[in-house]
């Protein structure tokens, strides 16, 4: 399996999260993902604005292969979404812990990110799957 | 594990994704579907299909039974060489499986069936053939496990196959399309799967590494069973399993120009039942969706039309890469008109009623339902 970045944290359903610092986290999902799910031709994105809860469906990815559902990993506002993604959805693809990432949020309670795996703790998940 | 072509550790190693296909570890795609596609589409691909399986018919009879056997005529096979496309049918009309048959050089017929229905056909074949007995006429059925078969398709398809076999140049440059030749072990057959020109190789297992190497020397892209998969549903082929099984009718699967009707005597398996679907009518059609909106049509969607009692299914959907939006094929209620709505992940998204063909030689085809 291939490098997983250490400052992420995951969760078992293939999303990362990336603190940002100023209570601020970049939502996308993993390589394991993206290999997984094959050329990814369509992500929809949630609403800048709109209050996600931690576990909630907050995004969709469809591939050549099927749709899955995208989790919230931590709870928060949505502040910003990749709108590049529109247009050039193979970027999920090509770079998935970079320009690849799906949505920021601003955290409401950034304890959450403990509750998360860490790159070792996902790739014990990632590597069963 | 599952059954291997003698193709598998090439797969391997060029990077492919391995996957389950009716039993088969198969290459689903090497790297990206979608990429795949379009080398298809714009110039020439390779697809490990020995999974599928060849089966020789001969001996006395052979004409006889297929002509029982087969819902399509194999007397319409007019000189050797020549290739029908036909279901094999159960009494009630369903479909067993789709074939392509072969009139070989010496009287005796090749079929090639789908690899998820291999054993059930030969079993199916075989008892047929059992009931014919009482005809005295002897018929041999052949499972040819000794050969494999490498699809090669698209534009360049047929220059680098002649290119890459030039023992078999003179014999490719003569082939019309749907037809084949045997080019000594090797039977060179311009057929396929994609909308494309192309060939199928049929040749001996041993043979085929070589064959593979070469082709991808001549700059020929291994393609996997996925962009096979969106490739034959661009071209509004049916795949069994998805668009068809033994609970569907030819007449509802878009099938009925592979019925051949005459001559009235003759007596095929399923034609009873056929002829009283085609006097009472039959309830459903296979049509073509096309979805503009964005978002993926898939296989057992809901589709719906204002005003009418009945609701049909998508078959078989998927992104078509060459047109950029989804594509599918679904059976619906005849009187649908040219328009539905489809249920996808609890919104309603309309959808356009289309002839069951999207793309043939690259080029978009979609035309209104009559």
């Amino acid at each position: 399996m291939s490098e997983l970045p250490q400052e992420l944290r995951y969760l078992d359903t293939h999303e990362w999260v990336r603190n940002e610092g100023d209570g601020i986290a970049t939502i996308g999902i993993t390589d394991h993902a993206q290999d997984s799910l094959g050329d990814v031709v369509y992500v929809e994105l949630p609403e800048v604005g709109r209050v996600l809860s931690v576990g909630e469906e907050s995004a969709v990815v469809e591939s050549v292969k099927a749709a899955s559902d995208i989790y919230a990993p931590v709870s928060g506002e949505v502040i910003a979404v990749n709108e590049a993604l529109e247009d050039e959805p193979e970027t999920v693809n090509n770079s998935p812990y970079g320009d690849g990432w799906f949505y920021k949020v601003r955290m409401s309670d950034p304890s959450e990110l403990d509750e998360l795996l860490d790159a070792d703790g996902y790739r014990e998940v990632a590597e069963e799957s | 594990m599952g059954y291997r072509t003698p193709l598998y550790d090439y797969h391997l190693s060029l990077g492919a994704k391995i996957v389950d296909f009716g039993g088969w570890d198969m290459p689903l795609h090497y790297g990206s579907q979608i990429d795949e596609h379009h080398r298809v589409r714009q110039h020439a691909g390779v697809f490990d299909v020995s999974h599928m399986g060849i089966v020789d018919v001969s001996g006395a009879g052979a004409r006889a039974f297929l002509r029982h056997l087969l819902a399509n005529d194999v007397d319409r096979l007019k000189e050797p060489g020549k290739a029908l496309y036909s279901a094999l049918l159960n009494p009630q009309g369903g479909v067993i499986d789709d074939l392509i048959v072969y009139l070989l050089e010496d009287g005796s017929y090749r079929l090639v069936v789908n690899a998820g229905n291999r054993e059930k056909d030969l079993a199916w074949m075989a008892a047929r053939a059992e009931d014919f007995a009482t005809t005295n006429l002897e018929v041999t059925i052949a499972l040819r496990a000794d050969l494999g078969i490498l699809a090669v398709q698209g534009p360049e398809a047929i220059a680098l196959c002649r290119q890459v076999v030039p023992e078999a140049a003179v014999a490719i440059e003569g082939l019309k399309p749907f037809s084949g030749t045997a080019v000594g072990e090797r039977f060179i057959a311009r057929t396929g799967y994609t909308g494309e020109d192309g060939l199928e190789l049929m040749v001996p297992n041993d043979q085929l590494p070589a064959l593979w190497d070469a082709l991808l020397a001549a700059g020929v892209s291994p393609i996997g069973l996925g962009a096979r998969d969106t490739l034959r549903l661009e071209a509004g082929m049916n795949l069994y399993g998805n668009d068809m099984d033994e609970n569907t009718s030819p007449l509802e699967a878009n099938l009925g120009w592979t019925i051949a009707w005459e001559p009235v005597e003759r007596d095929f398996i399923g034609r009873q039942a056929l002829e009283q679907q085609r006097a009472e009518g039959v309830p459903t059609k296979l049509v073509g969706l096309v979805m503009t909106e964005r978002g993926v049509l898939r296989s057992h969607q809901m589709v719906t039309s204002d005003g009418a009692a009945n609701s049909g299914e998508i078959t078989s959907g998927t992104f078509s890469p060459t047109l950029g939006h989804a594509i599918a094929l679904a059976r619906v209620p005849v009187a649908f008109g040219a328009t539905a709505q489809v249920e996808i992940r609890g919104k309603t998204v309309p959808v356009k009623l289309v002839k069951p063909s999207f793309v043939r030689r690259g080029q978009a085809v979609v035309q209104p339902l009559d």
